[in-house]
């Protein structure tokens, strides 16, 4: 009975949701989302963080449902177009397809390209379709409980958030810690809430609302991004023939059906962690694979299963990191950060009131992830000669343009020029961190939690009167603080630091 | 002994930052835990960031491992860093180096001349043609397409704006067709 009413209140959310979705000028901006995802998916050194942060600003002239759903269809577009250059030049198109180019470009040497672009794009439409149920599922009671959470609750979750992001981040545990502390310092810039009292501003007016995110994401992550490319400009190796004989044979179906369902359950429970999300994913599903496998020989050599099990994992993981972001409000990794931040732009507050205020968004946005991953499959699999052309233009030639689009993106935010100062600014800081292998994501998490982390300290201890054991006495936000206290330990234990260390070698 | 220089660095850089957070934290009132001030929550943070920095450097200096440094792009590192500041300077002006405020396009083609430089494979033919091209882009998407409200010229160059409006006037009447039709 009661699932009853569960099935039947799913289909009437599914059912709003695919109207919005659906509407002419939604499946416009969905389809120029995944195109933009699947472009700069395809190119490498530039990526989903860095495209979504340019194009916020734009957003703020669409609808709301409009502009997430856009900006989405960037994010799960991007992992469909790393996997091809990651297949077919052997150079991770985004980071989270770095593993699927050890198998993916053995089979294209072996003249296998087309069978491992089509498990690919398979496996993460299958994973797709999953995710999309599995946040339609879990969201509305996710959203009930939040919607139970007080000041201190939501503090101690916070907690557990940046703690969690701090673990999987790669890279040194205590760098990442102070990553996260310099974020939510920067959050805190600006005039403060209760008191209007100017913080570190240096007597500049421009700083009177903080530190513009759009500028801090923009500096941190694209423009250190270009620094770190020119590094290195020796030739990037197009070696592509053509791509023929798309479609596995039985066999090839045979082999990739169970990695697909490891895949992308192991996806979608890793992307719902806080610091989880695509990357992870397809590390986590790769090393599963090679170990569970009967023939691990095989790997490393043009192994079917390679391709599939990271590949449906990434994508199922870019989906379900949605789930935290669309009912707590707290982003799991820095895309979802930048999505929190469109929201605001929007004028709409993140968190579990996103769902009851405006069902046709949140369902919209959700159905449209759907609509999206069958418009990749279509816009992938035929298009895959476009695809590899892209591959030729040089990077010369593109980080102007991107250069460009930054500078435009940023001031159309607040039309000052104060924030593109901060870009320069911000990427010099970022690429200094960077040389110094300090991860950048756990920063932009700080920043954009500093504010709503101090909000809800403030009033947990207005509320208390003072007592700081307010948060240890309230059982929900006593498990969620152990729960980090767990994650923080489990990352120092001696044995499970060596682990983690090698697993982010395969990485870099 | 061998020193990890990129931790002793990062953890000096986090304590430098957070000496200047609590520095700033003077002027402001930290309050107690149940009436905190503005200052309460970053004093907090910066004194757990000193730590933490305190916590690297020590541990780069005393058990360090060596570790490789790539090099560094001076040359295209500082042109891609100039380039938004000078964007910045042209699309609204600026008044200490008695710059007026000249509008989109002159900004966009500045940003992407000073960074097509970065490169070292870029010859002048090029960045030229890319600076025309990508200029005549952005003006035709952000502008025109998406409605951003930065005059194309301004100030002193005003009186070009009528010709861009000219050279685009076809352009919008399909523009306006194509909306029309998915309703925005």
């Amino acid at each position: 009975m009661d699932f009853l009413t569960t099935f039947t209140e799913l289909g009437h959310n599914l059912g709003l949701g695919f109207s919005t979705a659906a509407l002419p000028v939604n499946l416009a901006f969905c389809f120029i989302g995944v195109l933009l995802g699947t472009l700069i998916g395809v190119l490498p050194g530039i990526g989903p963080t860095a495209t979504i942060a340019m194009l916020l600003p734009i957003t703020f002239n669409f609808e709301p449902a409009t502009s997430l759903i856009m900006l989405a269809g960037i994010y799960y577009g991007a992992q469909y177009g790393g996997s091809t250059t990651a297949i077919l030049i052997n150079l991770p198109g985004e980071s989270s397809s770095a593993v699927t180019a050890i198998d993916g470009y053995q089979m294209a040497k072996q003249g296998r390209a087309g069978p491992a672009l089509a498990t690919a794009a398979l496996g993460s439409f299958f994973a797709g379709t999953v995710a999309t149920i599995l946040i339609a599922l879990f969201a509305p009671p996710l959203t009930d409980l939040a919607l139970k959470f007080g000041p201190a609750e939501y503090f101690s979750l916070m907690m557990l958030g940046l703690v969690a992001s701090v673990a999987l981040a790669s890279g040194s545990v205590l760098k990442a810690l102070a990553m996260v502390v310099l974020g939510l310092l920067l959050g805190l810039i600006g005039s403060d809430v209760n008191t209007g009292a100017q913080r570190y501003t240096l007597g500049f007016l421009e700083l009177a609302d903080g530190l513009n995110f759009v500028a801090v994401a923009v500096g941190v992550f694209g423009i250190a991004e270009i620094l770190r490319n020119l590094e290195d400009e020796s030739d990037r190796e197009v070696m592509v023939k053509k791509v023929t004989n798309l479609w596995p044979s039985k066999e090839d179906f045979r082999q990739m059906i169970a990695p697909v369902l490891r895949g992308t359950a192991l996806g979608s429970v890793l992307g719902i962690l806080p610091g989880g999300g695509a990357i992870l994913s397809s590390f986590a599903a790769y090393t599963v694979e090679k170990k569970i496998s009967k023939t691990p020989e095989r790997f490393g050599k043009g192994a079917i299963e390679g391709v599939a099990a990271p590949e449906s994992a990434n994508n199922a993981g870019a989906q379900t990191s949605f789930i935290p972001m669309l009912t707590l409000g707290i982003p799991a990794n820095p895309v979802m950060a930048l999505m929190i931040g469109a929201m605001i732009i929007q004028g709409i507050q993140p968190g579990p009131n996103v769902a009851t205020e405006k069902p046709e968004l949140f369902w919209g946005v959700i159905a449209s992830m759907w609509i999206g991953n069958l418009m990749l499959v279509l816009l992938n699999l035929p298009l895959i000669g476009l695809w590899v052309r892209l591959l030729t233009v040089p990077y010369t030639v593109l980080f102007p343009a991107i250069i460009a689009f930054c500078a435009i993106g940023v001031y159309s935010v607040n039309s000052n020029s104060f924030d593109l100062y901060a870009v320069s600014a911000f990427g010099f800081l970022g690429y200094l961190l960077v040389k110094l292998e300090c991860e950048p994501a756990p920063l932009l998490l700080g920043f954009v939690l500093g504010p709503m982390l101090e909000e809800n300290l403030r009033r947990a201890m207005t509320i208390s009167r003072g007592d700081w054991t307010v948060f240890f006495t309230k059982p929900l936000s006593l498990t969620l603080l152990l729960m980090a206290a767990a994650v923080l330990a489990i990352v120092f234990l001696p044995s499970v630091r060596k682990k983690r260390e090698e697993v982010f070698v395969e990485e870099g | 002994m061998q020193i990890n220089v990129k931790d002793a660095a990062s953890g000096a850089i986090f304590i430098l930052i957070a000496a200047w957070f609590a520095f700033e934290t003077q002027e402001l009132q930290v309050g107690t835990p149940l009436r905190m001030g503005p200052g309460f929550f970053p004093l907090l943070l910066a004194g757990v960031l000193a730590l933490l920095g305190a916590i690297i450097l020590v541990k780069g200096v005393l058990k360090g491992k060596r570790s490789e440094m790539t090099g560094v792009p001076w040359r295209g590192g500082f042109l891609i860093l100039l380039a938004p500041i000078v964007f910045g300077f042209v699309v609204r002006g600026f008044a200490p180096l008695s710059i007026p405020p000249l509008g989109l396009v002159p900004a966009v083609a500045l940003a992407i001349l000073i960074s097509s430089f970065a490169s070292r494979r870029t010859t002048v033919f090029m960045a030229v043609t890319m600076t025309v091209l990508l200029t005549i882009f952005c003006l035709a998407v952000f502008q025109k397409l998406l409605g951003l409200p930065i005059p194309p010229f301004a100030g002193p160059l005003e009186w070009l704006n009528p010709y861009v409006d000219a050279a685009f006037a076809p352009f919008g009447a399909a523009w306006a067709a194509l909306k029309s039709v998915f309703g925005g």
